[in-house]
């Protein structure tokens, strides 16, 4: 992984000390609160309805075991012992104090970590595959763009106060899995016509209120232009973005309105002005790749008879090694999904104990190094196939081996009303309710392959519009209800959910849900996904059963 | 007299700013910045004033319209109606790495301490700090964050060519 040079630690270091004195004149009065917000925001301070939440970046999701310890610590010392991992590959802390917020980044920046620009109306954490260096279908691992992207992005001068947030997401593989299309900007590797690599920009994706996928910008721009194109991106957004209402303020909808043509018109004129100016040298490409050169896998490993064996004598072995393991380019190896998932638990809360049992893990089992994901899991993507029955024995103890990956079940949801002031209704009890009702894994298994995200509201922070199933959570007179979209997906292509009718109340959102999956278990065919099921049969017979009158 | 933040010091300001609503029949005497607008319709009457003349443009004008005259401008003011309207920080850029701007660009309007840095770095090199704000304590601002990552307009390299 990439390693802080004096440069990057003088940087975070700095910042700090910035920091400290902020909240200092904050706290002394000489700092307004509307001025300190803006401030606090860009250093990942957020103030939500019991306590404040800081937000920690986890560039493009990598984290190495000593930083994962350093984030139990944080847990530990100016939290109640756990954290929580985000849909953007972040983790957040629920109940730090504003006085201790200085610390805590001082401790971060000891581990090469921060919470730069993690909100605030600016370029925010970069996002990724979190399979990238470990997946078979990967053109060019896309890590080293990612840190050449935090780079430039850190402390931009001229974007520090776009009209909003702006997020970026780069994939090197055939396989999208960093969602490209629901971001601000998405950047996909790829090889031209002559077999050169660089990248296809999309821009304008977005979840939220106005859900748009992002459209083709540029087919292919060379990797020297990188960041030339991002900058006439961000120049073009920063000077036309509206300001005047901020639900309308993200660059989806100045694309929307201009059109691709028009705007990309604009963003050529200015990339033409600046281009020359700012080439990638290829030499600090290299500097940067080198950080991500590959492991040092054992030579001829290969797959282990006695976890074959194991596999077939051991069901409950065996079902984790079919959900939650996954191929590795490297022969002998295979990815391996920690979830975050257990029944009872908050998707992606994880605890100070567990965090520390997942670095100890990741040094034994995976050259100390962990993901994050989207998902809301985390994932040790180097894990020797001889290594999995004990690494699973071990999970299991830490109740991190819940074999639901890709089901139902690994349903990912924001922190709603508990935590979030924005929310309308909770997120967190109705993940619960759901992961009560589908607790028995073989009806869960039956169920295939489902994808269920949930927000809170329509921020979208659990991209429901990009679920199999979506639930959104809707206020109604100081009630929590909760509507249902399905067929929505994010890949290499995509498509939002196609809202199913009125919304539901809480108590029935458990029940809606065996609703469409008996639609589905009644109308599927051999194989098919309920997805797939979806696209072949319509909506249609999902509204009839739920919204039936007759029980 | 005013104070203002020049080039990192604190000095005495005799331009006065015109306000934007502002009539050309009433204009102060003396060095002047007017609005883009009060240039646009009154050239001719400002070209025969005295006084030296600056222009002023918020995020709502476009640049474009003095691109071709930017040299005539010893000042170019551009405005912060609240100090989150991050607009002319592009602005800035532009006439600094476009449109080889190398006279005077001042911040105006909203200008707050804990903006000065990157106000600075994209081009900006005068700064009329906005009278809640303690002008001395300002001055320590610009050396919070050491490290350049970017090419803006006070560096021409990224920090990976100048290690």
């Amino acid at each position: 992984m990439y390693i802080y040079n004096q440069y990057d630690q003088r940087a975070v270091d700095e910042r700090v000390a910035q920091f400290r004195d902020q909240t200092r004149r904050f706290l002394a009065g000489e700092l307004s609160n509307d001025e300190f917000m803006t401030l606090r925001l860009m250093n990942g301070l957020y103030v939500q309805l019991h306590a404040p939440m800081l937000r920690v970046a986890i560039p493009y999701g990598l984290l190495s075991s000593r930083q994962m310890r350093m984030l139990a610590h944080i847990a530990r010392k100016y939290d109640k012992g756990y954290g929580h991992f985000t849909t953007r590959q972040n983790i957040q802390y629920n109940w730090p104090r504003i006085e201790d917020a200085p610390d805590i980044l001082a401790d971060l920046a000891s581990v090469q970590m921060h919470a730069i620009q993690t909100s605030g109306n600016c370029i925010r954490n970069v996002t990724s595959d979190p399979l990238a260096g470990a997946a078979a279908d990967e053109i060019e691992d896309p890590r080293p763009y990612c840190e050449i992207i935090r780079q430039w992005s850190t402390f931009h001068p001229e974007f520090a106060y776009l009209p909003r947030k702006f997020k970026i997401a780069v994939t090197g593989a055939s396989h999208d899995r960093a969602a490209t299309l629901v971001h601000d900007i998405g950047l996909r590797l790829v090889r031209n016509n002559s077999g050169e690599v660089g990248f296809q920009v999309l821009v304008g994706g977005g979840l939220g209120r106005t859900p748009i996928l992002a459209q083709t910008i540029r087919p292919f721009i060379e990797k020297e232009h990188l960041l030339s194109y991002l900058e006439a991106i961000l120049r073009i957004y920063n000077l036309h973005g509206r300001r005047d209402n901020k639900y309308k303020a993200r660059i989806k909808i100045l694309v929307q309105s201009l059109g691709i043509e028009r705007f990309r018109e604009k963003v050529e004129a200015e990339w033409h002005k600046i281009k020359d100016q700012m080439q990638l040298d290829a030499r600090e490409i290299e500097r940067v790749k080198a950080f991500f050169a590959p492991l040092p896998y054992a030579p001829g490993a290969g797959d282990d008879r006695e976890i074959l064996v194991k596999a077939g004598t051991d069901a409950a072995f065996n079902r984790w090694l079919k959900y939650n393991v996954a191929d590795h380019k490297v022969k002998g190896y295979r990815v391996v999904f920690i979830a975050l998932k257990a029944t009872g638990t908050p998707p992606g809360d994880i605890t100070d104990i567990q965090m520390d049992a997942v670095a100890e893990l990741a040094d034994r089992y995976s050259f100390g190094l962990i993901r994050a994901t989207h998902d809301q899991n985390l994932v040790l993507t180097d894990v020797k196939h001889s290594d999995l029955y004990t690494l699973w024995q071990a999970l299991a103890a830490q109740e991190l081996a819940t074999p639901c990956i890709g089901t139902l079940a690994d349903m990912i949801c924001c922190p709603g009303s508990d935590f979030c002031e924005l929310a309308n209704a909770s997120s967190i009890d109705v993940a619960l309710m759901v992961q009560q009702r589908f607790e028995q894994l073989d009806y869960l298994y039956d169920l295939g392959e489902l994808r269920l995200k949930m927000s809170g509201c329509m921020n979208g922070c659990g991209h429901h519009d990009i679920g199999h199933i979506g639930i959104l959570g809707v206020d109604k007179k100081g009630e929590h209800w909760y509507q249902f979209s399905l067929g929505g997906f994010a890949l290499n292509e995509g498509r939002l959910g196609e809202r199913l009718g009125r919304s539901v109340p809480k108590a029935e959102v458990a029940n809606t849900l065996e609703k469409l999956m008996c639609v589905y278990v009644d109308k599927r065919v051999e194989g098919e996904r309920f997805v797939d099921t979806f696209n072949r049969i319509g909506i249609e017979p999902f509204k009839e059963r739920v919204y039936e009158t007759n029980h | 007299m005013k104070q203002i933040i020049k080039q990192r010091r604190i000095v005495d300001d005799h331009w006065t700013l015109v306000a934007p609503e502002t009539e050309i029949s009433s204009l102060p005497s003396g060095d002047i910045i007017v609005p883009l607008r009060l240039w646009q319709t009154h050239r001719s009457t400002l070209e025969q004033r005295s006084g030296k003349l600056g222009v002023c443009l918020t995020g709502d004008d476009d640049l474009e319209a003095i691109a071709a005259e930017v040299t005539r401008f010893p000042v170019i003011a551009l405005s912060f109606p609240v100090f989150r309207d991050g607009r002319v920080y592009s602005f800035a850029r532009q006439l600094r790495q476009q449109y080889g701007y190398r006279g005077e660009i001042r911040a105006v309007g909203e200008v707050l301490r804990d903006q000065l840095l990157y106000m600075e770095r994209v081009g900006f090199d005068a700064f009329e700090v906005h009278p809640r704000q303690n002008i001395e304590s300002a001055l320590a601002a610009f050396d919070e964050l050491t490290v350049k990552y970017q090419a803006s307009s006070d560096e021409p390299r990224p920090l990976y060519q100048r290690y």
